[in-house]
């Protein structure tokens, strides 16, 4: 509404005069003359932002679809040794990276999927559980309550990679500090990133601890958010605290909700460093993700796979294109 | 909101007038506490904070020791000093990364910052053609998987003889800090109240001078969490610079990882540094936190 009058002097200034009466059967042309006069200003706007998105998104994109369709590989792409260029001998192979991929003849991804999902699924699921469960601790009067919530935040403020490196010589099998307390209560000493499972298990403990502090942070504004006179109303007609949790805070959390999953779950899917640092180079592949998977493609020495590694990222861009959708149209029929 | 929430104090059982004293005497207040519920209480957010504290505390207290002190953790209150430090900061090449990263993320944030806001405000405002799919592209962009554009990106860079400049990791980061900063701008925009831009326009001024006039100035705070943000993000990215930077370009988080290289781990020198790197960001984190997620969250919620 109030667009449409700020839109007005641009309109007024822009197209004088006989702009009324040419309003009947105005060819494309004009309607696209007039839709430009009443919102070029907004365009303007948006313009460095789109024109940022567009040279350094959407025509890499463009090209790794292009890429995706081909052959390329380390030994075929286009470079320069020193001042001989050598052009670019990959072909133009059609669907058959997708068909590779897809029927699961590369043995990786339908294994790699169903790690990815689960990891997905894991780690959301307890970190949504672990943050709520923070924030309503938190979320009532407490002494030290100031000192508990900046301690509960910190894993936040330092970066990741800090973080990762930290667990890591935690979790070190020789001298780190959960084998020392373990001895020393008298257990065996365990080789924490050792197997696959091990690492798997690893990898989630170090995700969530790096990730609750968001969850409980958001789901702290959303708590504070519901109008107190909710419970106080509930508790005059005698709700139990369990009856209230789910009939006040749980539908009064739900915007808040709605959006931290599914901005975690999009960054959990594509979490990266902490899978890559934790790990480093002891890992057989087992804990690779799709995302890691893809990058150990492009970059892991020997036989870089251009091609393989643009597919892949193509298919997980799909994934969470068409997660996001569903979840938004979803949570519409849900209202 | 109101309507959800409208719905779930209705859900609430209705009991009977008569019974409701009963029933208030018997249901235990939110603001009451027994004393057992209290202990229960800080027992839980004390092994919570223990946990979530404990590793970076681990970091701090090994970095003080010796540089072999994560061999022999019992060693390190015998042989407390700063010798880590001095190493890391005199002798390794730690400054430089240092130096590179504040550059890069530096850079990011203010490119970032500045191309994104008036987008932000854009989509906040008016209603135009184009303005769905620009928020729907906002938020698709921040789900690119970076597989998809790596090899591309880097290709992009050898063309343009960017790789391995500074200019050329911050036009990479762009694609994760542009999008996201609109969105979080978008958010902290539309919870400025519009008279401002009424009264604006009542005095003459155009779309844009409101927005550079009057609403820049208020969403100080706003734009204040999104720089820091994205300042973060690009502070602690690992892969585009582990392969578009070489030394003596890379930045910490790929720099800091050869001190831990598996043949020969100088753990020493990689906590005295993970300290150094973390302290500052740890600082105006807290200082900043209680802002970090209205933005965020108000994007996608009104979106």
């Amino acid at each position: 509404m109030t667009t449409a009058t700020m839109d007005e002097p641009a309109r007024d200034a822009k197209a004088p005069g006989p702009r009324g009466s040419q309003r009947r059967g105005t060819t494309p042309l004009q309607s696209l003359r007039r839709s430009w006069d009443k919102h070029w200003y907004a365009w303007a706007m948006v313009a460095p932002v789109v024109i940022v998105i567009a040279v350094l998104v959407l025509y890499p994109l463009c090209y790794g679809l292009y890429l995706s369709f081909t052959n390329a590989n380390e030994r075929n792409v286009a470079q320069n040794i020193g001042p001989i260029h050598i052009g670019a001998t990959y072909d133009f192979v059609g669907l058959h990276n997708y068909w590779q991929i897809l029927s699961g003849r590369d043995g990786d991804f339908y294994p790699r999927l169903e790690w990815t999902v689960i990891w997905t699924v894991s780690c959301v699921a307890l970190t949504y559980a672990i943050g709520l469960a923070m924030a309503m601790l938190l979320n009532r009067p407490v002494r030290f309550r100031l000192f508990y919530r900046l301690a509960l935040i910190l894993p936040w403020a330092v970066p990741a990679f800090i973080g990762v490196f930290a667990w890591r010589l935690m979790f070190n099998s020789q001298y780190g500090v959960f084998n020392d307390i373990i001895t020393k209560v008298g257990l065996p000493a365990q080789d924490w990133l050792g197997t696959p499972f091990a690492q798997k298990i690893a990898v989630i403990l170090v995700n969530i601890w790096c990730g609750v502090p968001f969850m409980m942070v958001a789901l702290l504004g959303g708590l504070q958010a519901i109008p107190n006179e909710l419970y106080e109303a509930a508790e005059m007609d005698g709700a139990t605290p369990l009856q209230r949790f789910f009939n006040v805070t749980v539908p009064g959390l739900r915007p808040v909700t709605n959006t931290v999953i599914l901005l975690s779950t999009v960054w959990t899917f594509n979490m990266f460093p902490i899978i890559y640092l934790l790990l480093g180079n002891n890992t057989t592949g087992d804990t690779d993700i799709l995302v890691t998977h893809a990058y150990e493609m492009a970059f892991s020495g020997g036989a870089a796979d251009y091609a393989g590694s643009a597919t892949y990222g193509i298919v997980i861009l799909m994934i969470l294109v068409a997660f996001s959708t569903f979840y938004r149209r979803q949570l519409k029929t849900q209202d | 909101m109101s309507t959800t929430t409208e719905r779930g104090s209705a859900a609430v059982p209705v009991v009977p007038r008569a019974a409701r004293g009963a029933a208030r005497r018997r249901v235990r207040g939110r603001a009451e506490r027994s004393t057992g519920a209290s202990i229960a209480l800080h027992a839980t957010l004390l092994v919570a904070s223990a946990i979530a504290v404990f590793p970076v505390l681990w970091i701090l207290f090994i970095s003080l020791g010796p540089s072999t002190a994560w061999q022999q953790p019992n060693e390190v209150l015998h042989h407390l000093g700063l010798g880590n430090y001095r190493f890391v900061l005199l002798h390794s090449h730690f400054p430089r990364w240092f130096l590179n990263s504040v550059i890069v993320a530096a850079a990011t944030t203010v490119l970032g910052v500045l191309v994104s806001a008036s987008a932000g405000y854009a989509v906040s405002r008016m209603r135009f053609p184009g303005h769905r799919p620009l928020m729907w592209t906002f938020l698709v962009t921040q789900m690119f998987p970076m597989a998809v554009l790596i090899v591309p990106l880097y290709n992009l860079l050898v063309q343009l003889d960017l790789l391995d400049t500074y200019i050329g990791l911050v036009l990479v980061y762009c694609t994760i800090s542009v999008p996201f900063c609109a969105w979080m701008l978008k958010g902290y925009f539309d919870t400025i109240p519009r008279e401002i831009d009424e009264a604006g326009r009542v005095d003459g001024l155009t779309p844009f001078g409101t927005f550079w006039r009057l609403v820049m100035p208020l969403a100080k705070p706003g734009l204040a969490v999104t720089a820091f943000f994205s300042f973060l993000t690009a502070w602690g990215e690992v892969a585009y610079s582990n392969q578009f930077m070489r030394d003596p370009h890379t930045t910490l988080a790929v720099g800091i990882r050869t001190f831990a290289a598996d043949q020969r781990a100088d753990w020493g020198s990689m906590t005295a540094a993970s300290v150094v790197i973390a302290i500052p960001a740890a600082i105006v984190f807290m200082l900043v936190q209680k802002h970090l997620v209205t933005g965020l969250t108000a994007g996608g919620t009104k979106g």
